[in-house]
C-alpha cells in the first residue's frame, strides 16, 4: 500500500542554518533518504521551500485568484514530503518516526487513494 | 421475521446465536480480513439459522454450522462483487478462502489468537478512542449497536456512523490484523486494557435501564485477559487488570439483591463471595507487585484495594489505612474525582463521617461537582451517618434526581426512605 507521509512543522522549531544543530539535521536528512531509498520502499519524496515562497490559486465563478501565501495559515506547515510503498500502516508509522523532523512537528501518514477499474 | 411470535425453541435459537457471534465473527475476519464482509457474511448465516434451526433444531456444533455458512456465503458476497471492489487482494482472499478446508480448530487456544489479534487491531491508536471501544465491544462482545448506544448514552445513528468509519478506516489505511511486535506494546498494550475493562464493567454493572448484568461479557473480559497474561507474562499491569476483575466478579452475586437493588458493601453476604476467585485474584496480584515493585501500575493498585475488601472477614475487619495508603498513590497516578470520592469514602470508616465530610466540602469546592452523581450519593450517605437526617434526605433526593441506573436508584430509595420513616 502506497502512503504519503506530509512533514510538518513550525518553521521556528526547526535548527538555523549555518549551525552544528542544523548540519546534524541535514545529515540525518540524508541517512533516512538513502535508508529508505535502498530499502527498496520509496516511492517518492522531496522536501519544498520554505512556506514564504508559496501561492495560493483558486477559481471562483471562472475567475482565477491568486494570494500570496499557502492555503491556511497554521502554526505548523508543510515542508516535504515522502512516498513509501509499505505492508501496512504500521510499517509506514514505523518509517514516520525516523523523520528527523518527527521529533519536533508531525508527520501525517495517508494512504494514496486506490482507484478501482470496472 | 418481526410477526412471529417468540416460541421457547425461537428463543433458545436466539440465545446461541447471541452467545457464539463473537467467537464467530472473530474467526470470520481472520479468514476474511474485513470486519464489514465478516459482518455481512455473519448476519447472512444468522437470517438461514433463525429460520432452519426453528424447524430443525439447533445443531450439534452451532458455532462450527455458522463458520461454515458465513464463509460460504463471504464467497458468494465476493463473487457477486457486493462489495463493489474487485481488487487484487480481494481476489487474492477470494482464492485462499475457495482453496481452504476450513476445520473447525479443536483447540481454544486457536480461537483466543483470533480474539487477540482482533482485539490489538480494534484497539490500534490510529483509531480513536470511541472507536476502539465500541469496535471492540461490537465485534468481541457481539453487543447490539443499540446496547452500546445505551452504554454510552450517545444516539444510537451516530454509534452506527463511528463503527462504519472505524472499520472504514482500518480497511483504507491499512491497519494490520495481528497482534503487535514486543517493540510496540508499551503503546498498544495501555489501550487494549482500557478497553477490557470497559467490556469487563458493562457486563459487571448495568449503565442504564435495566438491572441485569451480562454474565458472559464478564466471562469474554476475563478470558481475553488471562490470554494476554500468558502471552506477555512480563507486563505486571495486565496481571492487575486480570486480579481486579476476578475480585469483583467474586463479589457479583451479592451486588445486587432479589429485587435488583445494589447492596452496600457493609451488607453483603460474604459467605456467598466466590473463594476460588479470591484465591485466584490475589495469587495474581501478589505476582504482579512483586514485578512491578516498586512501582505498581494503577491497574494493580485499583486491585491491591479491591483484594483487601475481597479478603477481609468482616466490613469492619477491613484493613482502611492500608486502603487509604493505597488511594493516595492511586490518586498520584490517577488524579480524579472518583478517585477523591472513593478515598474519602474509605477515611469515613477510619475517621468518621463528619472528618469526611470536611474533606468533600473541599473537594467541593476545587472541582465542580454539581453535575456528578457519585458526589451526591457519597454526600447523601455522609450526611446520613453523621446523623444530619434533613440534609441527607434532600442530598439523597437530588441523587436520585441524577441517577440513570435503576439499580442504583432503587438503592438511594431506599435509604431515603429509611429515613423517612425514622422521622
Amino acid at each position: 500500500m502506497k502512503y504519503i507521509l506530509l512533514i510538518y512543522n513550525d518553521n521556528l522549531d526547526e535548527p538555523v542554518p549555518g549551525t552544528e544543530a542544523h548540519g546534524k539535521y541535514f545529515q540525518a536528512y540524508g541517512a533516512f533518504t538513502e535508508n529508505l531509498a535502498k530499502s527498496g520502499k520509496m516511492a517518492g519524496g522531496d522536501a519544498l521551500e520554505p512556506v514564504s515562497t508559496a501561492t495560493s490559486v483558486r477559481v471562483r465563478n471562472g475567475k482565477t485568484v491568486t494570494t500570496d501565501g499557502p492555503f491556511a495559515e497554521t502554526k505548523e506547515q508543510l515542508g516535504g514530503f515522502y512516498i513509501v510503498d509499505a505492508e501496512n500502516l504500521d510499517e509506514a508509522i514505523e518509517w514516520a518516526a525516523k523523520i528527523p523532523t518527527a521529533e519536533f512537528g508531525t508527520i501525517e501518514v495517508r494512504p494514496l487513494m486506490v482507484f478501482d477499474n470496472m | 421475521m418481526a410477526d412471529r411470535t417468540p416460541t421457547p425453541a425461537h428463543r433458545a435459537v436466539e440465545t446461541v446465536i447471541r452467545e457464539e457471534w463473537g467467537r464467530v465473527l472473530a474467526t470470520l475476519v481472520g479468514l476474511v480480513r474485513d470486519f464489514t464482509l465478516a459482518e455481512d457474511a455473519l448476519q447472512d448465516a444468522v437470517l438461514i439459522a433463525v429460520d432452519t434451526w426453528d424447524r430443525r433444531g439447533i445443531p450439534e456444533n452451532p458455532r462450527a454450522w455458522l463458520v461454515q455458512t458465513a464463509r460460504h456465503k463471504a464467497i458468494d458476497r465476493l463473487r457477486r462483487g457486493v462489495t463493489f471492489e474487485a481488487k487484487r487482494n480481494e481476489l487474492k482472499v477470494l482464492a485462499e478462502l475457495d482453496a481452504a478446508t476450513y476445520v473447525e480448530p479443536t483447540y481454544d487456544e486457536d480461537i483466543q489468537d483470533e480474539r487477540l489479534r482482533l482485539i490489538f487491531t480494534c484497539c490500534h491508536p490510529a483509531l480513536s478512542d470511541e472507536a476502539r471501544v465500541a469496535l471492540t465491544l461490537r465485534t468481541l462482545g457481539g453487543l447490539t449497536t443499540g446496547e452500546i448506544t445505551r452504554a454510552f448514552l450517545v444516539p444510537e445513528p451516530t454509534m452506527a456512523q463511528r463503527l462504519v468509519r472505524a472499520q472504514r478506516k482500518i480497511k483504507k489505511a491499512g491497519i494490520p490484523y495481528r497482534v503487535p511486535p514486543p517493540a510496540l506494546w508499551p503503546e498498544r498494550l495501555d489501550s487494549v486494557l482500557a478497553v477490557l475493562y470497559l467490556i469487563f464493567n458493562e457486563g459487571h454493572t448495568a449503565t442504564s435501564g435495566e438491572n441485569v448484568t451480562r454474565p458472559d461479557l464478564c466471562r469474554e473480559a476475563l478470558r481475553l485477559t488471562e490470554n494476554l497474561v500468558l502471552l506477555a507474562t512480563e507486563e505486571p499491569e495486565i496481571r492487575g487488570l486480570l486480579a481486579l476483575m476476578l475480585f469483583h466478579e467474586a463479589r457479583r452475586a451479592t451486588r445486587t439483591d432479589a429485587s435488583g437493588a445494589l447492596v452496600a458493601l457493609e451488607d453483603q453476604d460474604r459467605g456467598s463471595w466466590r473463594q476460588a476467585l479470591i484465591s485466584r485474584g490475589d495469587e495474581v496480584i501478589q505476582k504482579a507487585l512483586k514485578q512491578s515493585a516498586p512501582h505498581p501500575g494503577r491497574y494493580q493498585i485499583q486491585a491491591a484495594i479491591s483484594g483487601l475488601h475481597a479478603t477481609a472477614p468482616t466490613f469492619a475487619a477491613t484493613d482502611w489505612e492500608e486502603i487509604l495508603m493505597l488511594y493516595g498513590r492511586l490518586h498520584k497516578l490517577q488524579p480524579s474525582p472518583i478517585v477523591r470520592l472513593n478515598a474519602i469514602a474509605a477515611a469515613s470508616f477510619r475517621y468518621g463521617p463528619e472528618a469526611a465530610l470536611n474533606s468533600l466540602g473541599e473537594l467541593a469546592i476545587e472541582t465542580d461537582l454539581a453535575n456528578y452523581q457519585p458526589y451526591h450519593a457519597t454526600l447523601a450517605d455522609l450526611l446520613r451517618r453523621a446523623g444530619r437526617l434533613s440534609e441527607a434526605r434532600e442530598a439523597y433526593r437530588t441523587a436520585i434526581s441524577v441517577t440513570d441506573n435503576l439499580a442504583e436508584r432503587q438503592f438511594l430509595e431506599r435509604r431515603l426512605a429509611t429515613l423517612t420513616e425514622a422521622a
